[in-house]
């Protein structure tokens, strides 16, 4: 047996000495009141891989003020599980080695619970090899087909942001009604361009419609004038997706390409002038044009509360620039997946009931076993489906024509527009 | 699009390439013929000018065309400064060794790339050209600027042409260049001359950067194309040879805009370094070089 703790019969100096202790813990509840029922109350540390330099850094800049933006509500609402939360932001110079190494130093050397956030497709494919091997959830925000696909791992999963595949699915249909069958495409050279190349072409083949060409250019290429005669001239819709630091140039010299001549309809993905002012010179051949939009960077007219909160608390205006800066334009087509991304990692970890590391597979389980998620505060893009199978979520998706200079969405699809067979069940999968 | 529109385009596209190439190039061969020193850095003096037009142009009030003629101007003048303070304080007090000199620049390469990302920042930024024309063909527009480039980069190249064949700094340079200890006997003071020369490579690059901004974008990392092509167009050319540097640019840049529209960029690229393989194989002093 071992020494008891109290003594039957205390000593005065015993009992002043626990009066003291109980009033402290009393004052230290009370500066606190938000995090008492926490069993820690040590903060909950997200890790968040950040593309803070390299080609993805307008990315970067929004992403870390829409997590930024996210954390504050979670905290001021009570944080997760009753514990406050931090992030904590590594630059991975939007690059595959780098990324790796991030995810490493996030959770060896900072101890984060869980990582999130990175964009680029191919630093997610990169990275989620390493993720797996030190059993952290991996929360990815890239859009790629490759975790619907099967190709990444158990740890990896895309609960924020509907993959292309499914993008593409959903609009092709409206493309080869309203604007034409015949197709060429142009997108960039990796991962991400290549889920266009494939699911675009299968997807109007199966509206009765034909690919004429694809055109891959590399996401560093700096001038893009020597691609576009490779554009067929019985093409009656340019398909174009570009990413990158000179996506600016790459719209640009198209406009310059066609000047005041005959031009075919041109669809692009927002991706293609992410960050970039629409009223930029040299891009009025937009105007009529249409492009896809995962969440309407003008604020439409329809726009829900949600909607209007979620730009404010991320200070961004009714054109979807910085408040503070009005030519600082936002990616604002992607980068409410960090938002989301953080308010699913909460609920999971409330579900879950996540106390500390060892609970890390536990918490990807409980997202896994998630469905239907309304739209709301935690979901300011709408409604979404999550499939725990396949590790992906499916929301709506937007069409929009530039009309004025702004973006007006002309179309919406519906969330089974996007269905597609699973390709895989990561559940049947060992962590 | 039919052959000819098409070999139209290509061309204007290579001329353009080729025009940027001379420039950017020329620097680096005047600075290796004269100092022999392998320049590593000579990318970021382009991407220094870039940069500095974007700032130039954001200051300047008024329309874009007096911004970009204060930015063609102040640019060059300011990164020539700052090569004169790198040469000052590093280059001259390795006396200018070869292999030493390859290892400071390469260190000065990172160190104005990490200074410009953090005082500029990750992101690329447009520069507004001088004046927007458009010229429309049958078949494709196409940008008056690009032409205004090489016509642009014609002139500047044949002032540097009078300036070392026609002007007493030139015939310095020359000297310094033929035999540095003969030169400094005529007492010549060989360390401004490596000044100069050094200032005057990277005042280049920048106007090259100033030229070409409009059309690209100001970057941190744009300098890092030009340099590897500059010293493919210098090996071709052969080191120290003006007028090598000039027809390997053209060789280079044409068939890259003619190769990249007919097949593929990377095929262009290829072809490139096979070519410099070529030359470093048959005739290691390049083209138009001197035999060692």
């Amino acid at each position: 047996m071992t020494k008891l703790l109290i003594n039957t019969t205390p000593s005065r100096r015993t009992v002043l000495r626990g009066l003291a202790g109980g009033i402290a813990a009393g004052a230290g509840m009370l500066a606190m009141p938000r995090f008492i029922q926490a069993q820690t109350s040590a903060p909950i540390k997200l890790g968040f891989q950040l593309h803070r330099t390299g080609i993805g850094a307008s990315y970067g800049r929004w992403y870390e003020r829409t997590a930024q933006a996210a954390l504050k509500v979670v905290n001021d609402a009570g944080g997760i599980n009753g514990r406050p939360v931090e992030i904590a932001f590594e630059d991975d110079a939007t690059d595959p080695q780098r990324g790796s190494e991030v995810i490493e130093k996030l959770v060896n050397q900072q101890g984060v619970d869980v990582v999130f956030g990175p964009l680029f497709s191919h630093v997610v494919i990169g990275s989620a090899p390493r993720a797996a091997e030190l059993k952290v959830p991996y929360l990815v925000c890239s859009e790629g087909f490759h975790v619907a696909s099967g190709m990444l791992n158990r740890w990896t999963l895309q609960p924020g942001i509907t993959d292309v595949r499914a993008q593409i699915s959903a609009m092709a249909p409206w493309v080869a009604a309203n604007l034409g069958k015949r197709i060429t495409m142009v997108f960039p050279d990796f991962a991400f361009g290549y889920d266009h190349r494939d699911f675009f072409k299968a997807a109007i083949e199966a509206q009765g419609g034909e690919v004429l060409a694809q055109i891959a250019i590399p996401p560093t290429e700096t001038t893009f004038t020597r691609y576009f005669p490779q554009i067929p001239a019985d093409t009656e819709v340019l398909y174009h997706v570009m990413v990158g630091p000179a996506v600016l140039t790459f719209v640009k010299e198209l406009g310059e390409f066609y000047g005041s001549g005959a031009r075919p309809q041109i669809f692009g993905f927002i991706d293609s002038v992410e960050a970039v002012d629409i009223a930029s010179p040299g891009l009025e051949f937009l105007e009529g044009t249409h492009f896809w939009e995962a969440h309407n960077r003008f604020k439409q007219a329809d726009a829900s509360e949600h909607e209007t909160f979620y730009r404010a608390a991320v200070g961004v205006d009714d054109n979807g620039a910085s408040i503070a800066d009005p030519a600082d334009v936002a990616t604002y087509s992607h980068m409410f997946s960090c938002w989301e991304t953080l308010f699913m990692i909460k609920a999971g970890m409330e579900a879950s009931g996540y106390q500390t590391t060892a609970d890390r597979q536990k918490f990807v389980e409980a997202i896994e076993a998630m469905t239907d998620m309304p739209a709301g505060m935690e979901r300011p893009q709408g409604h979404k489906r999550f499939n725990g199978k396949t590790h992906q979520v499916f929301g709506h998706q937007n069409i929009s024509k530039v009309e004025g200079g702004k973006l007006m969405r002309v179309h919406q699809t519906s969330l089974e527009d996007g269905a597609y067979p699973d390709a895989v069940d990561y559940t049947a999968q060992p962590f | 699009m039919d052959f000819g529109p098409y070999l139209l385009l290509a061309v204007m596209e290579g001329l353009v390439m080729s025009a940027a190439l001379a420039l950017t190039a020329v620097g680096l061969s005047l600075v290796f013929g004269v100092m022999r020193v392998v320049n590593v850095a000579h990318g970021e003096f382009f991407m220094l000018g870039a940069v500095g037009a974007w700032f130039v142009t954001q200051a300047v009030p008024g329309p874009p065309w007096i911004g970009f003629v204060v930015a063609l101007v102040a640019c060059p003048l300011m990164v020539a400064g700052v090569a004169a303070v790198a040469d000052k304080l590093v280059l001259r007090r390795l006396h200018y060794d070869p292999e030493a000199t390859i290892l400071a620049t390469i260190g000065l390469l990172y160190i104005i790339q990490q200074a410009a990302l953090s005082i500029y920042g990750p992101d690329a930024r447009p520069v507004e050209a001088p004046f927007t024309l458009r010229l429309q063909f049958p078949w494709f527009g196409y940008s008056g600027y690009k032409l205004f480039v090489i016509a642009a980069a014609l002139l500047i190249l044949a002032a540097v042409w009078w300036l070392m064949t026609r002007t007493k700094a030139g015939l310095i340079m020359r000297a310094t260049q033929q035999d540095r200890t003969t030169a400094q006997a005529f007492g010549i003071n060989v360390d401004r001359v490596y000044s100069g020369v050094f200032a005057l490579g990277a005042g280049l690059a920048a106007i090259a950067a100033v030229l070409i901004v409009p059309i690209s974008q100001a970057y941190y990392l744009m300098g890092s194309d030009p340099l590897l092509l500059a010293f493919i167009v210098v090996i071709i050319g052969g080191l120290g040879s003006l007028r090598g540097t000039l027809v390997a640019a053209l060789v280079i840049g044409l068939s890259d805009g003619v190769i990249s529209m007919f097949f593929s960029p990377t095929l262009a690229k290829i072809l490139a370094t096979l070519l410099v393989a070529m030359v470093l194989v048959f005739r290691p002093q390049g083209l138009f070089g001197a035999k060692p």
